[in-house]
């Protein structure tokens, strides 16, 4: 038993910070450590500078331009990458449809979407639930009917991200209404330019847009844009649902918040001095960090486990998605408090507001945390709030 | 990184359960709790014929020579069968003193002793003010000729009352919570001077209130140089903490087990009563708070041999705050799982319960550790 990287682990950690020191735009880092919100091309020159470096998709298989690395290398790198602070890769893509489509798509599909997934080059985005299909994913209503050689979409999806920038959406779709509704559900690709797709941007309480509604109306997609085979687009769910493990945690990014959130709390002041020294702020931020390393922890014993039981899902990893979201939200909560009355001034950082330039009202670094905080309320709710997370652990772990 | 145990770990912590599961059921315990020492000799004699009360100890002091993964094996089983011998005060924490501080000569003496179980020990250092804080000690060690004498009174001295000897800190100099000024000494229990008050404690083990009066103490009976206890004391509570988290660990699992298993076979409203949702998401709870737990007690362990003394003590600091916290969480869950049966003596799960709490507050709770913690800086430095 033993805690330290290997001296090859090590070595590649370094290679990687090395990489990140001078990659990584400084704009970009910038807007990182003050949460502030990403326009869309930095997200896509960063994914791009990622490809070029071959680090775009390290978890795919090497064919596809996977990199081949350990559990922990990608661990470490997953790790680096969040603490730089770096914007995560839009997970839509990469981590959703691409390997789904790895195990599941044709070859004519993995040709024409792998490379383009991994240079950004197709924005995806995800059309998983509707107004009547939440946590009852399976319930899901919009139908695709068989018309020639093509299906015929007609239906809605909901909190869809980013959904604005996309060029593609894969979605589950109804083929089979008479069948139970696990078996008569298929994986469809459809091109955001086809007619008959309306996206209409839903505000979100912390005043962003990143959600979407996605109208589907007679939306035509040709058969070859199903993956795998017809009504069998659960088990290919299941294997997507499965597949976001050990990264859900997003211990990097709480490390990278915490440390963010000492240097405001040092430029604060409380009385005559400054946040930082008041003991019982002290000991908030000690408290979160104390479940925060034990978070860490627990995700290392996972993927060390991953390593050993050959990269198969762990039930394990709901204790890391809820763990996970909890903190990210406590340390929102933290960030706010520290900047105490400056909550106060609404900041709406759209690109295409008008007010995108003015300078904040306060402390530089006040802008924008409350918006945060108030976003951040959607880690526990979605990719399966955590109380159905909580029902994956009482079944799947527990027996109840 | 490696969470494996080796294989002869693996081997040690075989034998301990099989051991524990066929001589230590509830009822066993119930009886050795009875017996006039608080627990089973019998037993003690197992541990020391499997090489138990060995472990930590080197090899060229008699012992087998483990570290921190095998006193972490034994104490997590302890923990699962609710243990009542003193292991923890006369291996890990005596026992600690004498591996880390003693002189080879009182190495040679003792160790031995304690490796065949025909010696048993204790610590002798809370008193009545100090709280959890280590450096807060009146107790007197005055020097005469080349001996020392000591005053004061112990408190809270775990497994006390059956020890043959204890070890003892007393102050040579320094204010009353200076760090500086502390030294350690090896005392007879039937020394004169010498008073012991025996009593239960409420997780079914013995502690000891000792008052030390004039008490003569031998030039080599003293551990390391004294005056300067500070860094060995800290260095065995931070490996015995760790232990003690191995040991909640143990039996937040056990809790947590038992837990399920009850509402499995429950029926209420004609159904088990882990059918509804809102038991299910306690259970699940629990054993999020249980492997949280899990997860530190691996760290304290693999930190307690660190160099780097500010890490090991934010590390044990850290440690303590989760045990605390999820010991807590775990046990009142497990209680209120239970219903009516959770509080009685009768059922294992009380028991459990209470032995957790005070593993909880055993060298600091989870509020003074944290406050601790913050004082060192925390575990994630500002940029």
């Amino acid at each position: 038993m033993d805690l330290r990287f290997t001296p090859e682990e090590t070595a590649f950690r370094d290679e990687v910070r090395a990489f990140l020191r001078t990659a990584l735009p400084e704009p970009i880092r910038r807007k990182m450590v003050e949460g502030r919100r990403l326009a869309k091309d930095d997200l896509l020159s960063w994914q791009r500078i990622l490809n070029d470096k071959g680090w775009a998709v390290p978890h795919w298989p090497v064919e596809w331009g996977g990199t081949g690395w350990s559990p922990v290398c990608e661990y470490i790198y997953r790790e680096e990458l969040q603490q730089a602070p770096a914007p995560d890769p839009l997970p839509f893509g990469v981590n959703m449809v691409g390997p789904v489509i790895i195990a599941f798509g044709s070859e004519a599909q993995k040709r024409r979407f792998l490379p383009r997934i991994a240079n950004l080059d197709d924005w995806w985005c995800q059309g998983f639930s509707e107004p009547e299909a939440g946590s009852d994913l399976a319930s899901l209503r919009t139908a695709a009917r068989r018309d020639g050689d093509h299906y015929v979409v007609n239906g809605q999806k909901t909190w869809t991200t980013l959904a604005q920038y996309a060029d593609w959406i894969f979605c589950l779709v109804r083929t089979n209404p008479a069948a139970k509704k696990q078996e008569g559900i298929s994986f469809l690709l459809i091109d955001m330019k086809t007619p008959g797709i309306t996206v209409r941007p839903i505000t979100t309480i912390d005043g962003g847009k990143e959600v979407n509604e996605v109208f589907f109306d007679d939306v035509r997609v040709p058969m070859e844009n199903r993956v795998g085979a017809e009504n069998k687009g659960w088990d290919y769910t299941k294997f997507l649902l499965g597949n976001e493990r050990t990264g859900i945690a997003r211990v990097g990014v709480s490390k990278a918040r915490l440390r963010r959130l000492r240097e405001i709390a040092a430029l604060e002041r409380l009385g005559d001095k400054p946040l930082i020294e008041d003991e019982r702020f002290r000991i908030k931020i000690a408290a979160l960090e104390v479940e925060l390393k034990a978070l860490e922890m627990t995700q290392l014993r996972v993927v060390a486990a991953e390593r050993r039981n050959g990269n198969r899902p762990d039930p394990k990893s709901s204790i890391l998605k809820i763990k996970g979201s909890e903190i990210q939200q406590a340390v929102s909560e933290l960030l706010m408090e520290a900047i105490g009355p400056y909550a106060l001034p609404d900041h709406v950082p759209h690109e295409q507001d008008e007010r995108w330039n003015e300078p904040p009202v306060g402390p530089d670094w006040a802008a924008g945390l409350a918006a945060q905080y108030f976003n951040m309320r959607k880690v526990s709710i979605y990719g399966g709030s955590n109380e159905i997370q909580k029902n994956i652990i009482a079944k799947a772990i527990l027996g109840l | 990184m490696d969470f494996e145990l080796s294989e002869e770990q693996r081997l040690l912590k075989d034998s301990v359960e099989r051991l524990l599961a066929d001589r230590y059921d509830f009822s066993a315990r119930q009886r050795f709790m009875h017996e006039p020492a608080g627990f089973s000799r019998e037993l003690w004699r197992q541990y020391a014929e499997l090489g138990l009360l060995g472990l930590p100890f080197a090899e060229d002091d008699g012992g087998i020579g483990g570290g921190p993964v095998e006193t972490m094996i034994v104490m997590e089983a302890f923990g699962r069968a609710l243990a009542l011998e003193p292991y923890f005060a006369t291996v890990v924490l005596a026992g600690g003193f004498l591996r880390l501080g003693a002189s080879a000569a009182m190495r040679a003496s003792l160790i031995p002793q304690i490796v065949s179980g025909d010696l048993l020990l204790a610590f002798a250092h809370a008193e009545r003010q100090s709280r959890y804080d280590l450096a807060d000690v009146a107790t007197i060690a005055r020097k005469d000729g080349s001996n020392y004498i000591v005053d004061g009174a112990k408190t809270l001295v775990i497994h006390g009352d059956c020890a043959d000897k204890l070890v003892v800190s007393a102050r040579v100099a320094g204010a009353q919570r200076d760090c500086s000024g502390l030294g350690l000494f090896v005392v007879d229990a039937g020394a004169a001077g010498v008073t012991r008050r025996p009593y239960p404690t409420v997780d079914g083990l013995r502690a000891a209130e000792v008052a030390l009066a004039g008490v003569r103490v031998g030039a080599d009976a003293v551990i390391g140089e004294p005056g300067n206890a500070w860094e060995l004391i800290t260095q065995v509570v931070d490996a015995a903490t760790a232990a003690l988290a191995a040991e909640a660990v143990g039996a937040m699992a056990a809790m947590h087990e038992l837990t399920v298993e009850y509402l499995k076979t429950r029926k209420q409203f004609g159904v088990p009563i882990g059918a509804f949702q809102v038991l299910q998401h306690r259970a699940a709870d629990m054993l999020i708070a249980l492997e949280q737990a899990r997860s530190m007690c691996l760290l304290a362990t693999m930190s307690a041999d660190d160099s780097d003394i500010l890490e090991r003590r934010k590390a044990i600091a850290a440690t303590k705050v989760q045990i605390g916290r999820s010991g807590r969480l775990v046990g009142q869950q497990a209680i209120q799982l239970h219903g009516g049966i959770g509080m009685t003596m009768e059922h294992k799960v009380g028991h459990y319960f209470k032995r957790v709490v005070i593993t909880g507050t055993l060298f600091g709770d989870a509020d003074h550790h944290l406050v601790e913690l913050a004082r060192m800086g925390g575990l994630i430095a500002a940029t």
